[in-house]
């Protein structure tokens, strides 16, 4: 990074011409920066890469309810556990869930979310308010309540989504792939109000004599998402993309709101609900932080993914 | 301000507006049916012919929630995690965004890849370390450890998106409150936040809801004393799910709902233009 070595603070406006002012690099003003971050980097270094660190180093222990309440010591295993993990069939099959899973909720939600943002920029003010309190008002629903809400709304006796489709007392949580569906139904339901309104902001935010003089030149509606907006807004896109693929990929309370804790013998699970399980309901804590590091492992390359995307754009850090 | 009208042929508009119209109330649905089945009689929710209004409403299931256990001191905790979690993360935000975009230095570029790796974390894997954290420094079953990692968690989202807003300050506005003698502190407080704020109101969406909404950490960090617990465990007590109490559950909903939702009507206008600036970048 030359800049660092070069300028002395935030003048790279001025350039050339400011040099003549650059006043001489004291030691308070290089250690300025740092003095901003350092209540940032201690909360992160305390909270988030110590307990990363020790994720990583229970993975590679034996680290059971003998060890943690009854003062046995531990032990190291290497990569012990992970191998019991990959051999574990449940694991590959909660794993594939997942990825699935997430996909279909990523894909989802951005089709809802860019769909939804284009028709509010097609209709007035009233319409638009309408749909854009409805999806606040889904926004700000806690998960937890989400859940239970939809949960009710296909309550198999008391439920009035049942009694329309007339599917009688049909459970949706009993079957896997319906459970699957009623819980990726709460998921865009919850998540796709950010998508629409990120768009949305993007879409108004593209000059409409741009637009005009698109449609002056005849440019159809599809040519001008095609041609004009989609291109605009790709940066923001990449931004709701990746932001939907983290969360997606993390889902927790819904899953394990909606099918009880991972459904009937653990057909819902997901990563990080099985890790849990693995980790607090029968104590393995090893083996849950194994799958933690997995997830991280898997999220980290996505990012990388991400990273070079933004890269080949040329954006700039 | 939007598509030009003229872009729009009037049967198309009407039809647009016809599926806006639908969209939001089927988007609407699930939340005017939990306020309905929080107010209707305990017989009317436990029916096979549920109707979409009610005739009788009651309060019953709210009486029923405020009187179980200690529902007000669980809702007080949840408002002092997340106000404690919004206010904290936002200032430590704003000071580190400032120093990643203001000023150039080595690691720079470094350190914002690690804001941006740290968001992929997930979370609810560090319970695990988390817990043993907390166990030893003696802080389980105190707010401390719900507030600290949910700090922690809501920061490097908080600065990425800040990032955008900072920038758009531009650094002639430095130079020339520096020329009229402020002193950097001053610059930073007296012109820098408030032109920043509207940036702060988007970002404190998320750091609030991740905090109001945690239910993960309140499960496992919040063990033995239920004096501390927060409202989403409070919520769990009427959902048992072979026999739920439908009507305390949605009371239950309703009451923890109401506060995000008017966080949200205050925030609204702030939260599309910031969302709208912090992409724009």
């Amino acid at each position: 990074m030359p800049a660092g070595a070069a300028s002395a603070v935030r003048r790279r406006v001025r350039g050339r011409r400011g040099s003549s002012r650059s006043s001489p690099r004291t030691w308070a003003d290089r250690s300025l920066p740092w003095i901003y971050l350092a209540p940032a980097l201690l909360v992160l270094g305390g909270l988030l890469v110590y307990p990363v660190y020790q994720l990583g180093l229970i993975s590679v222990l034996e680290y059971t309810q003998a060890q943690v309440s009854g003062g046995e010591p531990t032990s190291f295993r290497g990569l012990g556990n992970y191998g019991e993990l990959f051999r574990d069939g449940q694991f590959w099959q909660v794993l594939l869930a997942t990825v699935l899973f997430a996909a279909a909720c990523v894909g989802c939600t951005l089709a809802v979310g860019c769909g939804l943002a284009v028709l509010l920029t097609r209709v007035r003010a009233l319409p638009r308010l309408a749909l854009m309190l409805a999806a606040l008002g889904a926004w700000a629903t806690p998960a937890v309540t989400g859940s239970t809400v939809w949960l009710l709304l296909f309550d198999p006796d008391f439920g009035p989504v049942n009694r329309v489709l007339g599917l009688g007392d049909h459970s949706w949580t009993y079957g896997r792939y319906s459970a699957f569906l009623l819980v990726l139904l709460e998921v865009v339901w919850c998540s796709f109000p950010f998508v629409m309104v990120t768009v949305y902001a993007g879409i108004r935010a593209v000059p409409s004599e741009v637009l005009e003089a698109a449609a002056l030149d005849g440019a159809s509606q599809w040519r001008i998402w095609r041609s004009v907006l989609a291109p605009m807004l790709r940066p923001i896109l990449a931004i709701v993309t990746i932001q939907s693929v983290i969360w997606d990929f993390k889902v927790f309370t819904q899953i394990y709101v909606m099918t009880n804790g991972g459904g009937i013998a653990g057909q819902n699970l997901v990563l990080n609900v099985y890790a849990y399980q693995r980790a607090f309901a029968s104590s393995e804590y090893s083996l849950g932080s194994a799958i933690g590091v997995v997830m991280l492992l898997i999220l980290l390359a996505v990012t990388l993914v991400y990273l070079r995307l933004l890269r080949r754009q040329g954006e700039r850090l | 301000m939007n598509a030009p009208r003229a872009l729009v042929r009037r049967p198309w508009r009407s039809a647009a507006e016809a599926s806006a119209l639908l969209v939001a109330a089927v988007v609407a649905f699930p939340l005017y049916w939990m306020v309905l089945s929080a107010f209707r009689p305990a017989g009317e929710i436990e029916s096979s012919e549920p109707r979409p209004w009610t005739l009788a409403p009651t309060l019953d299931s709210f009486r029923r929630v405020f009187g179980q256990q200690e529902f007000g001191r669980y809702f007080l905790n949840s408002l002092l995690v997340a106000g404690t979690v919004v206010i904290a993360s936002a200032l430590i935000a704003f000071l580190a965004a400032t120093a990643v975009t203001r000023f150039r230095f080595r690691f720079r570029t470094t350190l914002l890849i690690m804001f941006l790796v740290a968001q992929m974390v997930p979370v609810e894997a560090l319970t695990i370390p988390l817990f043993f954290l907390m166990r030893d420094a003696g802080q389980l079953n105190t707010l401390g450890s719900l507030i600290l990692p949910h700090i922690a968690f809501s920061l490097p989202f908080a600065i990425w998106m800040l990032r955008g807003f900072v920038k758009a300050v531009p650094e002639a506005l430095e130079e020339a409150a520096y020329i009229d003698g402020a002193s950097r502190t001053r610059f930073m407080w007296r012109i820098l936040f408030p032109l920043v704020f509207p940036g702060l109101v988007a970002t404190s969406v998320f750091s609030f809801i991740s905090a109001w909404n945690d239910f993960l950490f309140a499960k496992s960090f919040i063990i033995s004393d239920t004096s501390q617990s927060t409202l989403p465990m409070a919520l769990l007590v009427f959902y048992k799910p072979d026999d739920p109490d439908w009507g305390g559950v949605m009371a239950a909903s309703t009451v923890m709902t109401i506060p995000v939702l008017i966080f949200f009507v205050l925030v609204q206008r702030r939260l599309v233009s910031g969302l709208g600036g912090a992409v724009k970048d």
